[in-house]
């Protein structure tokens, strides 16, 4: 199981994502953005940081970089990308997923503790939740705010593509808790194909109890359990 | 040469360059001419007290440096200790007081780019910064606007650079009111073999200038911070930089991989006084000269002179010292990062300081006159007599209950909740931060093996505006009581030292006083300084700072599974004080709050005691007997307990024997509730280890007290305080939180 980490300049999470990988006992190889290369890599993770300084907005530059075409096209074919924080506004940016992320309502950056609630496990992510559990997986950043359209969010919804919203310890709704002020309290969504997910929260930053929960360790399983099972990638393949 | 040269430096000339009359004469003397005027304002910037400690250095010479722990004392961009695992810990601390008292979100991002620089630069990567605020009344305006500012700054420069920022301090106090702090501390990791120094050697071998261009930003930063501030202080918002985290990302990766190479054989970065500091003090180290050519640097803007160049503050830039053929391969790993580098320099073997702007040569001045000739100051006059603390023993204070003293306390902007403040940092980047902040010091993890590191910082400017010296001391012990708290054994000291302005006799002699209670309080503690920083001349329009020793404390904890924490835990656990019952209010918060003075004497330190303490708290948590340990300061036993609680989110029941005296009470309930006595910490354990820990006590000669027990949803104090822990928590929440 070999999981690629992109490594954008300005990366940050590209080492925390390698550690947590490698405690889940996979091979990881870091993707340089200049390199077009994927390397075999049966999921390609796309970490938090602040892209090549994300000065013009977060993740308008990246999606530029060479790498991501290879990446667009991985994704094109089924393959998965998993966009962390960053890395979910470079996916909107890149328009892999709707949407866009906006600064935090509070018009600050936030690092918390959050609670999610898994809204399907009907994707390579989650597959390993049930409906309604609840992860505590800490958020960090200044613009997670998101936001679609109406019809988008309809579509969303009907498609079952939201995959975890905030929500309160208990699963009830976060109302003025909210850490960013995200439409619909969307904290996470896939695409039509549901091979590509987005998220705001750092699941690589609770993998362990010693640093405050473990629950990121179960999307991480997840992806690992849905990869060996279903043995070659099936879209995209030769035969 | 063909610069201007000076025929008798005008006074305004020595205004410019924050020299005085007498430092220009001696000047003279040691050159045996005139100097031109660039060199003059080379001279200016070297021998501000920023870069040449002309005032404090006499005094510093007396701290502790050494331990068997010290692998790098004072004199490189950090210090650095051995942790164990053939790993160092390089750290330290650093102020950027006079730029955010201009401009607040740069002052203080750059602040933190700045000493983030010194430890990368060292070859370590930076595992997490801290940051030590003071600021004025946080009900005016312009105190909130400087506070918002350098909140954001610190934030926006760590969140994006991608180093947790995991703890701090921040305080409010008149005396800040035209002089704002901002101290910050980053404390790295490095593989011992890979301790990469700021020594140049080598005639011949070239230095490369990496990262940013050179612009017009921060010319004069150093003599700026090295002058009080007035009136035109704001016009003088040109002499602050601008920050770029991005940019420093990428020349962190780049140097990080190359700490430990053999091709680099120095590496410097640019702080105070730009290129000239800089490539002087490397090649000071190292005992050789350097030859720099101005017109090699890649300039931001046209028409810079030679002058501006080398004084520039530009940020996020380096120097990296390699020999000719090494050059090449160098330049690779920085253009894979899309960094410059520029070859602007070549080391010499006489020891002279040469600036070329091309084939003119511009400046030539003598090493040892440059980085080591600034005339000391001794002190500006003798010991002031000082009024002895007035004894504010049994005044007349407000008639508040000990509940409303309470309420009110922990709902002021010194004791109330800094969550505001910090849940705007990014505190666990890097998968390390085993404590976050909250508590009494951050613990942090250590890569590939089982130890933490347990990091505060410290210092209580009321206790030292009554008496700099017990002020000190008290400072030192704080710092370490927060990292005991975590079960870290103190390691290594790094020290601020914030000062008003020397010239008068009484900040010169505080200075003086502070620094002997900094080493007298590390010597009994057994605890080296390994590195720190001096800014004086804290002082607007004849108003100075209260004397401010900040402590930055690192300590070591072997196996980082066996850490404790500041918040009760369990139901049925007991409660107990460890060191006296006392009722001494001087200093304290409560009487700032209540009496609206500081008046003394600051709390009695028994430093003997201290370290007895100290030694308790570590066995009792390595021998797994304790369920909470958290330093009882500000506010006292009744503050550090309901502390305990909103951090378990639980309560407590407790009674004090001393209470119960009634009329009889020095300083009243309040003296036993909210005084600042020193050398304590309410811990909490399961029932059963009570009589392990009283041996354990008995053992240490520490002063041990049962208090009550942890359960229910209320904090109750026998006889004076019972109040729902919702109510606590809402005013403690609130307290920093700007009201409408």
């Amino acid at each position: 199981m070999r999981f690629g980490i992109a490594v954008f300049p300005g990366t940050w999470s590209d080492r925390d994502c390698r550690h947590a990988v490698e405690l889940a006992g996979h091979e990881t190889v870091m993707l340089w953005h200049k390199d077009r290369d994927l390397q075999d890599a049966d999921c390609v993770i796309l970490p938090g940081g602040f892209a090549y300084g994300d000065y013009l907005r977060a993740g308008a530059v990246a999606r530029f970089a060479p790498l991501m075409e290879s990446v667009t096209e991985f994704a094109n074919a089924g393959g998965l990308v998993w966009g962390i924080c960053n890395g979910f506004q470079i996916l909107c940016e890149a328009h892999l997923l709707p949407g866009a992320l906006t600064r935090n309502g509070s018009l600050q950056y936030r690092c918390a503790p959050t609670w999610l609630r898994v809204e399907t496990v009907d994707t390579a992510f989650t597959s390993g939740c049930a409906a309604g559990d609840v992860l505590e997986i800490p958020v960090s950043h200044g613009e997670g705010r998101y936001v679609a359209d109406e019809a988008t969010l309809e579509m969303l919804e009907r498609d079952q593509r939201v995959a975890f919203r905030y929500v309160r310890r208990d699963g009830s709704g976060v109302v003025e808790e909210s850490p960013n002020g995200s439409m619909r309290d969307i904290a996470g969504i896939v695409n039509e194909a549901r091979n590509v997910l987005g998220m705001m929260p750092h699941p690589e930053r609770a993998c362990e109890p010693l640093l405050g929960s473990s629950d990121g360790m179960r999307l991480f399983d997840s992806v690992a359990k849905s990869i060996s099972g279903s043995g070659p990638m099936p879209v995209g393949a030769a035969w | 040469m063909t610069s201007v040269q000076l025929a008798g430096a005008s006074d305004q000339d020595l205004a410019e360059v924050a020299l005085t009359r007498a430092e220009y004469v001696h000047l003279v003397e040691s050159l045996g001419r005139e100097p031109n005027r660039l060199e003059l304002g080379i001279v200016g910037a070297l021998w501000s007290e920023h870069c040449s400690y002309k005032t404090s250095k006499p005094l510093l010479g007396t701290l502790p440096t050494k331990g068997p722990r010290v692998l790098q004392g004072p004199g490189e961009n950090a210090g650095a200790v051995d942790i164990g695992d053939g790993l160092a810990c390089v750290f330290k601390i650093e102020s950027h007081n006079h730029p955010s008292a201009i401009e607040p979100y740069q002052g203080a991002a750059t602040g933190v780019g700045g000493i983030l620089r010194d430890i990368f630069t060292m070859g370590a990567r930076p595992l997490a910064l801290l940051d030590s605020l003071r600021f004025g009344p946080l009900d005016e305006l312009h105190q909130r606007h400087l506070f918002d500012g350098v909140v954001a700054g610190i934030g926006g420069y760590g969140n994006c650079i991608g180093v947790p920022t995991v703890g701090g301090e921040l305080y409010f106090d008149e005396s800040y009111r035209t002089n704002c702090l901002v101290n910050a501390m980053c404390v790295g990791i490095v593989e011992q073999g890979r301790l990469t120094r700021a020594t140049a050697s080598g005639p011949g071998n070239l230095v490369l200038l990496v990262g940013a261009d050179t612009g017009r930003d921060g010319i004069h930063g150093a003599s700026f911070a090295s002058v009080v501030l007035d009136a035109g202080s704001a016009a003088r918002r040109p002499a602050v930089q601008v920050g770029n985290p991005f940019l420093e990302k990428c020349l962190m990766e780049a140097c990080l991989e190359l700490a430990g190479d053999p091709r680099v054989i120095a590496m410097q970065d640019l702080g105070a006084a730009g290129l000239c500091g800089s490539t002087a003090e490397l090649a000071h180290r190292g005992g050789c000269g350097i030859e720099v050519d101005v017109s090699r640097a890649s300039r931001r803007e046209t028409g810079m002179t030679p002058y501006e160049v080398m004084l520039s503050e530009s940020q996020e830039r380096m120097l990296i010292v390699a020999k000719p053929s090494d050059v090449p391969s160098l330049q690779e790993v920085f253009e894979r990062w899309d960094l410059h580098s520029d070859v602007v320099a070549v080391i010499l073997a006489e020891e002279r300081f040469v600036v070329r702007d091309g084939a003119d040569h511009v400046c030539d001045l003598p090493l040892d006159v440059l980085v080591d000739g600034a005339p000391l100051r001794g002190a500006p006059g003798s010991r002031p007599h000082r009024a002895a603390p007035l004894d504010a023993t049994n005044r007349r204070r407000r008639s508040w209950t000990s509940e409303e003293a309470l309420l009110r306390l922990l709902g002021s902007p010194n004791l109330g909740s800094r969550a505001p403040v910090y849940r705007r940092y990014d505190q666990q980047v890097g998968d390390a931060t085993v404590i976050l902040p909250g508590g009494d010091a951050a613990l942090v993890r250590v890569e590939g093996t089982s130890r933490g590191l347990g990091l505060a910082t410290d210092g209580n400017s009321r206790y030292a505006a009554l008496d700099a010296r017990q002020g000190a001391m008290i400072a030192v012990c704080e710092a370490a009581r927060n990292v005991v708290a975590t079960g870290a054994k103190p390691a290594a000291v790094t020290n601020c030292l914030n000062f008003a302005n020397p010239e008068h006799a009484v900040v010169w002699w505080d200075l003086h006083d502070a620094i002997e209670g900094v080493g007298d309080a590390c010597r009994a503690l057994d605890i080296p300084v390994v590195s720190g920083n001096v800014s004086l001349y804290n002082d607007t329009g004849g108003t100075g700072i209260d004397p401010t020793v900040v402590i930055g404390m690192v300590g070591v904890i072997d196996d980082v599974k066996g850490r404790c924490t500041a918040g009760f835990r369990d139901v049925g656990d007991s409660v107990a004080l460890i060191g006296p019952v006392d009722s001494e209010l001087g200093g304290s918060e409560y009487q700032r709050i209540a009496d609206g003075v500081n008046a003394g004497p600051p709390p009695h330190l028994d430093i003997d005691l201290e370290r007895r303490v100290h030694g308790f708290i570590l066995e009792a948590i390595a021998a797994g007997l304790l369920h909470s340990a958290h330093d009882c300061a500000e506010g006292g036993i009744a503050i550090a307990i309901a502390e305990s609680c909103l951090l378990g989110d639980i309560g407590a029941r407790v009674t004090i024997d001393e209470l119960e005296q009634g009329e009889g009470l020095i300083n009243g309930e309040a003296g036993i509730l909210f005084g600042e006595s020193q050398s304590r910490f309410v811990i909490s354990f399961a029932r059963e280890a009570l009589v392990r820990l009283h041996e354990l006590a008995a053992r240490h000669s520490v002063p041990f007290r049962g208090l009550g027990s942890v359960g229910g949803e209320r904090f109750s104090v026998t006889g004076c305080i019972d109040v729902s822990l919702a109510d606590v928590r809402r005013v403690h929440e609130g307290a920093l939180i700007e009201r409408e």
